[in-house]
């Protein structure tokens, strides 16, 4: 008998575990944007003294495994779980990463929705007492995406108003069961929603149905709405999926446009760094959470924060196929004060 | 909202490429490449080579050009702007060939380079040959 679930998609945890401790791990790009001074490391060379875009990305993770578990004064010893994905086929930058760490690892894939996906299960894998510490991480890579979705690097192509610039970084939290918050209070499971858009360069319409259908679950199940919350945060929607999740929500009642924002929106700066419609990739949602977010949360300036990672679970093949694109989006309440 | 309605919708509400800017751009970039390919094609017709030496020595001096572009990391910056304007002319083509070489070869010389390398151009290269059997078939038939 389940105690803990309400509504349709939602976990209320009994005993909402902290976010111990967060690092992010960003590309050059990622370091000159607007962010530059929340993140933990900004690595200049985008191949990180790797030969190959692949290595790279998992370098990226595997730094922020590392360093997050040494900068919660813990050993991979105290880790009771691991819970990585990426988007490179099988996962692998998250295998190679996670080879050497020795802790128990359970791999996940979510597309871009990874971080919300790793981080609520953590949750539920902390207050379900099955864990004291569990690590939550998913990474990107601007040239290793480009390479398995779309075209070589110097390939000149051109890319739409509506193509969004993926995120080259990693993002890694601690999740634990004793601490003073930022608390991890309800989990809001999304289901597949898949409205129709094929088009790869425009991911941003494609996964904005989910988010809106997961916001609105959310809500639906816990009795919130867009007031109790100082944030609401897509993943990687962009400029165009932003407004049309605020249109979605707004037909169904929830007026969400003050509180709302999108990490996709916020990591480069639209002016100078000719990122068209914004950022994607798992290391969006990731290293933006784990820098200016949780920063937020620390220093009280958001009180009450739902994060929702959005993924777009495409297969270039299933595409070539005359498919069109499945998405997901996972939402994770985080809160200061657990009485809120 | 269905969706039917959310695909219109949606494209609505997506911004569309700028159409003319970038047709402009092609013409003048596209072009530009044309007249340094006229220009080549001049400096070999006053070197003394004959017709189909010229036509031969153009291309691949065209090709190599392309192709260094490419691999010194130009090539992509300049197409950014012209779209098919550096696409048409046969830098293009060795862009595409080139840019797949470069980014495979992480996977080795065989199985990466070898095998990726027309990953891009192998298409082209299909439906250009069959084209020109079929075109070879009318021109033979009705002559």
């Amino acid at each position: 008998m389940s105690t803990k679930h309400i509504g349709k998609q939602t976990a209320q945890l009994a005993s909402p575990p902290t976010i111990t401790e967060t690092f992010s791990v960003v590309g050059s790009k990622e370091g000159n944007g607007p962010l530059r001074t929340y993140f933990d490391e900004i690595v200049e060379d985008n191949t990180f003294g790797e030969d190959s875009w692949e290595k790279a990305e998992s370098k990226f993770m595997s730094t922020a495994i590392q360093k997050v578990v040494q900068k919660a004064s813990l050993s991979t010893s105290d880790i009771q779980y691991l819970l990585a994905g990426d988007l490179l086929n099988q996962c692998s930058s998250a295998h190679y990463a996670v080879r050497d760490t020795n802790i128990p690892f359970m791999g996940i894939y979510g597309a871009c929705s990874t971080m919300a996906e790793g981080l609520g299960l953590a949750g539920l894998l902390v207050d379900g007492g099955f864990a004291d510490h569990a690590v939550a991480t998913t990474s990107s890579h601007f040239c290793s995406a480009e390479k398995q979705f779309r075209f070589p690097l110097e390939y000149g192509g051109q890319r739409t108003p509506t193509a969004q610039w993926t995120v080259t970084g990693s993002g890694a939290a601690v999740v634990s069961a004793l601490g003073d918050g930022p608390y991890i209070t309800h989990v809001t499971t999304g289901k597949v929603v898949d409205m129709g858009i094929s088009d790869v360069n425009n991911m941003g319409a494609a996964m904005a149905p989910a988010a809106a259908d997961t916001i609105a679950a959310h809500f639906q199940d816990t009795g919130f709405g867009p007031s109790d919350y100082d944030l609401i945060v897509t993943g990687d929607l962009g400029m165009v999926g932003r407004q049309l999740n605020i249109d979605l929500l707004s037909q169904q009642g929830y007026e969400v446009s003050d509180v709302i924002d999108d990490c996709g929106c916020m990591i480069y700066d639209f002016e100078t760094e000719d990122v068209h419609a914004g950022a994607s990739g798992c290391g969006c949602s990731a290293s933006v959470f784990c820098s200016k977010l949780i920063e937020e949360l620390r220093s009280g300036a958001i009180k009450r924060l739902l994060f929702v990672a959005t993924g777009a679970l495409m297969s270039t093949t299933a595409l070539k196929q005359g498919e069109t694109i499945p998405c997901v989006a996972h939402a994770v309440r985080i809160v200061t004060d657990k009485a809120n | 909202m269905q969706k039917q309605e959310y695909k219109v919708y949606a494209e609505k509400k997506s911004p569309n490429s700028p159409l003319w800017l970038n047709m402009l751009k092609a013409f003048l970039i596209g072009g530009l490449i044309c007249v340094l390919g006229e220009g080549v094609r001049n400096f070999y017709t006053n070197w003394g080579l004959n017709l189909e030496e010229v036509a031969a020595a153009t291309s691949i001096t065209m090709v190599f050009l392309g192709v260094l572009l490419t691999g010194i990391g130009i090539y992509d910056n300049i197409a950014k702007h012209a779209g098919a304007g550096t696409l048409v002319p046969i830098t293009g083509f060795a862009n595409s060939v080139a840019s797949p070489a470069i980014e495979y070869k992480s996977e080795g010389y065989v199985l990466g380079v070898g095998a990726k390398m027309f990953i891009i151009a192998g298409p082209v290269i299909v439906y250009g040959t069959v084209a020109s059997v079929i075109a070879g078939l009318i021109y033979y038939f009705i002559h």
